[in-house]
């Protein structure tokens, strides 16, 4: 078994005896990275200077008392919309190429008090704007098990480095399904948090009612680990939910007995690939011997997600990257004679397509004349979707169904229309819009490629996410598969 | 009939702040008018009484003393100014 296959507990465990230290860590996920990177090409920026000096002090902390908690000394990657002070962070666009933050995310401050090493940023659809890596501003992303194919987004880069083994994790941001459908593509662990529960300070906002930062892992024990160090209440963030945190390891207890499991129609429908809906009917079967029971329920409002999304997600971005204007920071242009010039400019040659053309949408849905019919409509919708859910969720536990329609498609298949690429997340929209918590994880393969098994659950309630997936990975060995690099 | 002309996308695109050309403004368009095509499916449900949903926590206001912290130096703050004069930002001239 190769040492990126290795659980957190079991690298703990090497590191507390001293069987490692932490600078081989780092460095095995250099090697790893400058073997495997050209192909896969995870990672916009590596931070080798500072993470092996970071290491060295790790070190000497070996064997004393100061050495703490599970995941030190562990090599991390983190997704490029997470700030980290003094170490580049473009979000995927080349309007921000030269950008250096001047402070942490929290997430990045609590990674730092766990004391994991940060050994590079990861690549992403521009801004989080794109379902395949296919619109990030520098390069393409690929799918670590067959690099013809992408590794979905826009959190790509997080998921292949995790599955291509550069790093034991990677922190990722979810959207519209960022994370999860990723993570699917890729055959590792992705969790969308309930929204509130992770901080959101640091990370660049692209629609601020719907993004959620979250753990992309090779196991569900590994999620929940990272999950603990990432997730509570935060002064800095003010939608930041001030409630009280979970022990999310106390929850992976493999039982999951009368456990009332609803499995919507629209999930398992139209558009779900045949294969894709075979693998979660096999996933069923398993948790049925498990004791779980399962039945068919409607989310009705499910297929007017993605339009809802566009209207809502578009808005606020619209909003939010006004920002970008080159005046305080990132790439100003240099075909500017006056201050208007600047902004235009600066904008149309740093942002890319896709960005622009979502900046627009939003832009149009709420100017006046198609506020209320755009998008003060797909507001009303959003509520429409989320009662869906709670409605569900007063009987059942959770819902559960395929992460995307289909396994990862070929790079260049779907460029042509946003709306066949927009499509590709009906499945993992409607948890952003409702706020609920969402994992993916691996179920199989379908024609050599990942298929993933989504587990939504109630608000707040990611502890019953997490027994009920790792009581699957328990019973099954998909988790094991790896892809041949 | 269009649900967008190629003259809303280019105020459209005047509003966002965003420089386009001729041709990036017909590509605009016919994918714009997709979308909104697409979009206009929420017109069969009948959304008539029910609340708009704008964030899904149920928070008030958040609010704190205000008081005086340090924060980023000025250095700090114009670390990725692209041109600066004087510890302030520098951008071209407002008026003539």
């Amino acid at each position: 078994m190769s040492l990126f296959e290795k659980k957190i507990s079991e690298l703990h465990e090497l590191l507390h005896k001293k069987e490692m230290k932490v600078s081989e860590l780092v460095d095995a996920s250099f090697s790893r990275i400058s073997e495997v990177d050209d192909k896969v090409k995870a990672f916009l920026t590596l931070n080798e200077e500072g993470a092996r000096e970071q290491a060295k002090y790790l070190d000497s902390k070996m064997g004393t008392d100061e050495m703490r908690g599970l995941l030190f000394g562990l090599p991390i990657g983190v997704k490029d919309n997470i700030s980290t002070k003094g170490l580049r962070t473009t979000c995927g666009s080349q309007l921000l190429a030269n950008f250096e933050p001047v402070f942490d995310a929290t997430v990045v401050e609590q990674l730092k008090k766990a004391e994991t090493v940060t050994v590079g940023k990861l690549n992403m659809d521009e801004f989080a704007m794109g379902s395949s890596n296919e619109n990030s501003g520098f390069f393409q992303t690929r799918n670590p098990w067959n690099t013809d194919y992408v590794p979905g987004g826009s959190s790509g880069g997080s998921a292949a480095a995790v599955a291509a083994g550069e790093v034991f994790f990677s922190l990722g941001s979810d959207t519209g399904g960022s994370i999860r459908q990723p993570a699917a593509y890729c055959g590792v662990v992705g969790l969308k948090p309930t929204y509130g529960r992770v901080s959101r300070f640091g990370l660049v906002a692209f629609a601020s009612s719907l993004d959620q930062i979250g753990p992309i892992t090779n196991s569900v024990e590994d999620n929940a680990f990272l999950f603990q160090a990432i997730s509570g209440y935060d002064k800095m963030d003010s939608t930041s939910a001030n409630v009280e945190n979970q022990d999310y390891t106390a929850a992976l207890t493999g039982d999951i007995k009368g456990l009332k499991i609803a499995v919507p129609k629209e999930y398992i429908g139209e558009g779900v690939d045949e294969d894709v809906k075979n693998r979660i009917m096999d996933a069923l079967k398993v948790l049925e011997g498990l004791g779980a029971e399962w039945e068919e329920v409607s989310l009705p409002h499910s297929k007017y997600g993605v339009a809802t999304y566009y209207l809502l997600a578009s808005s606020e971005a619209s909003s939010n990257l006004a920002r970008f204007d080159g005046v305080r920071y990132g790439v100003r242009t240099e075909n500017a004679d006056n201050l208007l010039g600047l902004y235009n400019h600066t904008r149309s040659e740093g942002f890319g397509n896709e960005v622009k053309r979502r900046i627009m949408l939003g832009t149009f849905a709420l100017s006046s004349g198609f506020y209320d019919a755009y998008y003060k409509k797909a507001q009303k919708v959003r509520t429409l979707i989320k009662n869906d859910f709670d409605e569900v969720f007063e009987k059942y536990d959770v819902i559960l169904g395929p992460t995307a329609p289909t396994t990862a498609f070929k790079i260049g298949a779907k460029t042509d229309d946003p709306l066949t690429m927009y499509a590709n997340d009906i499945l993992t929209i409607p948890v952003n819009l409702a706020g609920v918590p969402a994992i993916s994880v691996p179920c199989g393969l379908s024609n050599g490629l990942p298929v993933g098994l989504q587990i939504i659950g109630k608000a707040f309630d990611e502890s019953t996410i997490y027994r009920v997936a790792h009581s699957y990975e328990q019973a099954t060995d998909h988790h094991q598969n790896k892809p041949q690099l | 009939m269009a649900r967008i002309t190629q003259e809303e996308v280019k105020h459209v695109a005047k509003l966002a702040r965003l420089a386009v050309t001729e041709e990036e403004a017909e590509m605009f368009t016919n994918q714009l008018d997709a979308i909104i095509g697409y979009a206009e499916q929420l017109k069969e449900l009948d959304t008539d009484g029910v609340e708009p949903t704008t964030h899904v926590l149920d928070m008030k206001n958040v609010l704190r003393e205000d008081e005086v912290k340090p924060w980023l130096t000025r250095e700090e703050a114009l670390k990725n100014t692209p041109d600066t004069q004087n510890g302030l930002i520098k951008v071209p001239a407002v008026l003539e």
